[in-house]
């Protein structure tokens, strides 16, 4: 194995588009170290991105923030304005791993590695979040929802980075939140998980929301279904009730050593309507201040 | 053999080693550069025992390349007393029986001295979940919940 | 003092010292199984079966040791093949000859330069499999048809017509079950499985072992007993013992796990072929895959009871399965079950059943938690159905002193009742409960052990005094044994030093298991002391010109006896070590022994838990543990036993189990699918230790280390059964199972 610290994007995007064997990008390293650890991934070059200037940078642009493909879920966290803005995506980067990976791992790692139960993923999907990718053809911008592509893989093609994850502006009286399962308080991978962003008007009705599920299918997508159980509601109990049914009936994960089918299910319908409640919660105590300068 | 030159520095120390590409932190530290404290108790990030802070944050020292860390500063549990004084933390945990076979118990000691640089105050719950990357099996977790509440309280004392 | 009572006031005994080991161990210097390095050192590698079960067609090894680096390739038939059954299943176990037996079971193996040549000279081994019927299961193996793990191995105990999975068969108890159900007013029978568990320490195992050209061995390991692992290395390799000198290395965590060998002969095979020495480590992958964990178990209990709690009948019958070969946990299990109880009629049945899974190796109280959590259960479900109070309800049928156990004998001193006692009036117990909460008890139970023990105590001329045990300290041992060495020669703590030697420094000692150690090399040590005690009368007697019986030993001093006897200022220890080089030479004291003796310990332990109803996840609340502890030498390591055993429980209650697929091979080999207690799963673990004095020790110590992870697993399933308002009868009650269950 060749290791390489790329300067710019534009090099790292090069040197992986020049690599006949198996090539890898570096930033926090917490799922691709563990991979190699277990022997299933041989890899003949990986490619460093940490150093390439702006890529640890959270930067506002738009009333949202740009964040770098290398900032870590712990740099994240320290952020007072994208916490403020996006509390739930925050709340869901820093559900990666310990509190030592938490130093290393990074949301577009999360994103790039294919899992259907990375954390931050529904997260950035339930937010209208969009990447910004450099490759062989130049820059653009894919929506996160667009990325996974089933278990391990994504749409990204050979050669491309993605170098920074833009989450949006957000209306007045908007909140997020995700939650997820696990069978201890920690150090577990998603059974099942839910991300729900809501915009309710001045009434406190919901005008407009996402909900993204995670863990329970072969890959994470958004639940257009379950939005609309829920939209036009000031969220009470038949409209949590629906929005449990939409997100079970998109539901279709399979039994393996985390969990049944029967329970991946029942639970993202459980985890949907807690999330729409904090959401809910988060919007209405936001009151008319949306969005940042 | 893609090895590498690689410049750093290791609880203060100026250290140079040479390392293949893939080779983690946690392999150089313990093979090439004497430095045993850091444990392998699983390699993959799940039990904590390599804790060592790169650049001041705290990581395993598994998951991270040799490769990586030209140029930083890394500290490990071999840092951690300053000549024949030991930190407060290492005093509770002895004082305070906090381990039993004693091999988690230097990532445990790095962990908690990185939540006490940040939050000299904990609750129990925080030290708690700060701790949950660090696994014990011999503790129950008791002891060592409570020997890093008598240092932060020694520490904010002092 | 009578030697027969024991003692009852301490000096040191049961204060808290700091442990002789605490420095090193919070500075990084402690030096454990993979720590340790020699000159020219080779790496060493496994190569392991894929597979749950095949024949070993061919093993090719020529490309492998062809390539530059690679020093030695061996096979299972580099090892000498012992007659005797159990020392050639812990060959056969450690390098599989003909079959694989299991996921994991290993097959070949290299010493390279580098740890990356001897990954490389693996994957150059060609192994020719013939893929075998497999079965992991402990009731499908039960079956007749079932795909056979090893033929021949039953012993006459099973009746014909069986499995030939299934091995050994035994049986306890006494009086007449039916007339005893026929006088219940309720009887309750149900069946339990439980998963097969691991002792999950932290520490892989790890050894460097080195041969030289004449034969001669040394070996270093972590393990809980190094004797034995020298009994086993040298039978398996044909080497004298004298020949092959083993070194215990600081220990990681064991609980069991490290009480026999899997890499160790290997290493040693290895440096006899390569001439190097070679370090052995274990991948977290490799400890889950091919070390020992627990049994898997399927039980049926059935229990009667009278309307006012009396039990008048308790049957068990206990399936196990220890992987794929023979072993004795059940008849552990089988008498264990009932011991809490003073029963007019008891049975146990108990079948040893053979699968394609790991050998067993020990994991704390190694049987009892099963059988002991099954029976624990119907006795709560019990009290439910009739209304009564679960620790009225044990109090009112509990073993005491001169009750004929379930298991044969009749019981001595014994704490169960202060324990029961102790959690009735324990605020804890009557403590308010919330919506989805639910609170568990149970009695947990372990005989303990005493054994083969070998202690040399030197008294050194400045007046401190070496203490030389052969026990690997895996919880602090080295202080408690220096506590009762201080308490016997009248010293301060701080003038012993306790170290564990090699197995050349001292006579054969037992391996650190059965909660053996404080009890059985405390008393070794005590007796040693009274050794040096002796010969240090007789100096200060000659030095007088008196008679050696007419001085005693008193505050760390020689004093004579009374008045008759002489007009003499005391000797004190420090003044007879640094005249010894003139009165006769070096003072020590020894003592050899195969200790008896050792006292049953009880415990019980109380939980609160809250069930989620819509996803299953149980949080633990409050748990509270009682235990008996004869004597606590040092009540931290104690108490951390009692935390630490009731947190193991805890995992193994609710997550921990070992996932087989349908290839038979293991699904979840390492931390983050195998789920051990993280911190912040967790509440503080609150102890409360009991001492009713163990008759068989001097200062009636009993061993503490294994009952406490007997009760939690009742306790927990009846507390999450309370909360849950539906009955759980499988082990673990991981979130899908309990919501499987509210749904049902």
């Amino acid at each position: 194995m060749r290791y390489l610290s790329a300067q710019t994007a534009k090099a790292a995007s090069a040197a992986l588009a020049a690599e006949p064997g198996t090539a890898r990008v570096l930033a926090g390293g917490t799922d691709l170290l563990v991979q190699m650890k277990a022997g299933n991934l041989a890899v003949d070059l990986v490619v460093d991105i940490k150093k390439i200037p702006g890529i640890r940078d959270i930067v506002a642009e738009a009333g949202g923030f740009r964040i770098g493909a290398a900032v870590a879920g712990v740099e994240l966290g320290e952020h007072g304005g994208v916490c403020a803005l996006w509390p739930g995506v925050v709340e869901a980067a820093r559900l990666i791993g310990s509190t030592q990976v938490q130093g290393r791992c990074t949301m577009v790692g999360n994103l790039c590695n294919g899992s259907p139960a990375g954390d931050s993923v529904p997260a950035l999907m339930a937010a209208g979040a969009v990447v910004r990718i450099e490759g062989p053809n130049g820059a653009r911008d894919c929506p996160v929802s667009e990325i996974p592509a089933g278990p391990g893989r994504t749409t990204l093609v050979k050669g491309e980075i993605v170098t920074s994850v833009l989450l949006p502006a957000r209306p007045p009286r908007s909140g997020d939140a995700y939650l997820r399962f696990i069978p201890r308080t920690e150090m577990d991978i998603a059974v099942a998980a839910a991300a729900v962003s809501l915009t309710l008007d001045a009434g406190g009705n919901v005008m407009a929301a996402r909900v993204a599920l995670g863990a329970v299918a072969p890959k994470v997508a958004l639940v257009q279904a379950a939005a609309d159980a829920i939209i036009g509601s000031r969220l009470d109990e038949a409209a949590l009730a629906a929005l449990s049914r939409a997100a079970e009936a998109a539901c279709s994960p399979i039994d393996d050593k985390r969990g049944t089918i029967a329970f991946r299910t029942s639970t993202a319908g459980v985890l949907a309507a807690r999330a729409a409640k904090i959401a809910y919660a988060r919007a209405m105590s936001q009151g008319n201040a949306g969005g940042t300068k | 053999m893609n090895s590498l030159h690689i410049s750093t520095t290791i609880n203060g120390d100026p250290v140079e080693f040479i390392c293949d590409a893939d080779e983690p932190l946690l392999d150089v530290l313990r093979n090439r550069l004497g430095l045993t404290g850091a444990k392998e108790g699983c390699g993959t990030g799940d039990c904590g025992a390599c804790s060592v802070t790169l650049n001041g944050r705290l990581v395993c020292s598994c998951l991270v390349l040799g490769a990586e860390v030209d140029g930083a500063q890394i500290t490990t549990i071999e840092g951690m007393a300053q000549g024949d004084q030991l930190h407060p933390l290492q005093r509770a945990f002895i004082e305070g029986a906090a381990f039993q076979c004693g091999v988690c118990t230097p990532g445990i000691l790095i962990a908690a001295k990185a939540l006490l640089a940040q939050n000299p105050d904990p609750t129990d719950q925080e030290v708690r979940f700060w701790l949950a990357g660090n696994l014990c099996r011999c503790t129950g977790y008791d002891k060592i919940i409570k020997a890093v509440q008598t240092a932060a309280a020694d520490m904010r004392g002092a | 003092m009578a030697l027969d009572q024991p003692k009852t006031s301490f000096r040191h005994v049961g204060t808290r010292p700091n442990r002789p080991d605490g420095v090193d161990k919070v500075t990084g210097r402690a030096q454990y199984g993979a720590d340790i390095t020699a000159p020219g050192m080779l790496t060493g590698a496994i190569l392991r079966s894929p597979h749950a079960h095949a024949r070993i067609v061919a093993v090719d090894t020529s490309a492998a040791a062809a390539m530059a680096g690679v020093r030695a390739v061996i096979t299972g038939t580099d090892f000498a093949r012992p007659d005797d059954d159990f020392l050639r299943d812990v060959q056969e176990n450690c390098m599989a000859r003909d079959v694989a037996l299991y996921d994991g079971h290993a097959v070949a193996a290299v010493a390279a330069t580098s740890p990356a040549i001897a990954r490389a000279a693996l994957r150059a081994i060609k192994v020719t499999y013939e893929k075998l019927p497999h079965v992991t299961d402990v009731d499908a193996a039960m079956q007749t048809g079932a795909p056979v793990v090893q033929a021949g191995r039953a012993l006459e105990t099973v009746p014909a017509g069986m499995s030939q999975n299934v091995t050994h068969h035994c049986e306890f108890g006494h009086g007449n079950l039916d007339a005893g159900f026929a006088r219940a007013d309720l009887v309750i029978e149900r069946s339990f499985k439980t998963a097969a568990t691991h002792q999950g320490y932290i520490e892989p195992h790890a050894c460097l072992a080195s041969v030289t050209a004449d034969g001669k061995a040394d070996l270093w390991c972590c393990t809980q007993g190094h004797f034995f692992v020298r009994t086993l290395c040298s039978a398996m390799l044909g080497m004298e013992s004298s020949q092959l000198r083993v070194t215990a290395s600081e220990i990681g965590g064991g609980f069991g796990g490290k009480t026999t060998v899997f890499i160790e002969p290997v290493a040693l095979a290895l440096s006899r072929k390569s001439g190097r020495p070679v370090k052995l480590v274990m991948t977290r992958d490799e400890v889950f895959r091919a070390t020992g964990p627990t049994v898997s178990s399927s039980m049926d209990i059935k229990i009667g009871m009278t309307k006012d709690g009396r039990i008048t009948a308790g049957r068990a019958d206990l399936r196990y399965s220890g992987g794929a070969y023979p072993n004795g946990t059940v008849d552990m299990g089988a008498q264990a079950a009932f011991a809490a109880y003073d029963l007019d009629a008891v049975r146990t049945f108990g079948w040893n059943v053979l699968t394609n899974r790991p050998k067993e190796a020990a994991y704390r109280a190694p049987g009892a938690p099963q059988a002991i959590y099954a029976v624990e259960s119907v006795v709560d479900e019990l009290c439910q159905k009739l209304g009564l109070d679960p620790v009225t309800v044990r109090l009112k049928n509990a073993a005491r002193k001169g009750t004929l156990s379930s298991y044969g004998p009749t019981f001595n001193d014994i704490g169960l009742v202060a324990t029961l006692e102790a959690a009735k009036s324990h605020p804890h117990y009557t403590a308010p409960l919330g919506p989805n909460q639910g609170r568990g008890l149970s009695c947990g139970f372990w005989f303990n052990f005493g054994g083969n023990t070998c202690v040399s105590l030197n008294i050194n001329t400045d007046g401190t005094v070496g203490v030389t045990e052969g026990n690997p300290d895996i919880g602090g041992s080295r202080a408690s044994i220096s506590l009762m060495a201080a308490e016997e020669l009248g010293i301060a703590y701080d003038n012993i030093r306790t170290i564990v030697a090699d197995t050349n420094s001292l006579g054969y000692n037992d391996v650190t298991d059965g909660s053996r150690v404080t009890f059985a090399v405390g008393l070794a040590t005590i007796k040693a002391a009274r050794d040096a005690i002796g010969k240090m009368k007789t100096r200060a007697a000659a030095f007088w010109g008196i008679d050696a019986d007419a001085v005693e030993w008193t505050d760390g001093a020689a004093v004579p006896a009374g008045a008759n006897a002489g007009k003499f200022p005391p000797l004190t220890l420090a003044e007879i070590a640094a005249m010894s080089p003139q009165t006769g030479g070096p003072i020590a004291g020894h003592h050899e022994v195969n200790v008896d003796g050792a006292g049953v310990s009880f415990g019980v332990h109380l939980v609160d838990v809250e069930v989620d109803p819509e996803t299953g996840f149980t949080t633990v609340l409050r748990y509270t543990v009682f235990q008996d502890a004869g004597k606590a030498v040092h009540p931290d390591y104690v108490e951390g036993q009692m935390q630490g055993g009731a947190v193991q429980g805890i995992g193994w209650a609710l997550n921990e189990e070992y996932i087989y697929g349908a290839d038979g091979r293991l699904q979840n080999p390492g931390f983050l699918d195998y789920r051990i207690p993280v911190a912040s799963d967790l509440p503080d673990i609150e102890t409360v230790i009991l001492e009713i004095p163990n008759p068989g020790h001097p200062y009636g110590v009993r061993g503490v280390g294994e009952t406490p992870i007997v009760p939690p697993l009742a306790a927990i399933s009846n507390a999450v059964s309370r909360a849950a308002g539906v009955r759980m009868a499988e082990l673990p009650m991981s979130p899908p199972r309990i919501l499987a269950a509210l749904k049902a």
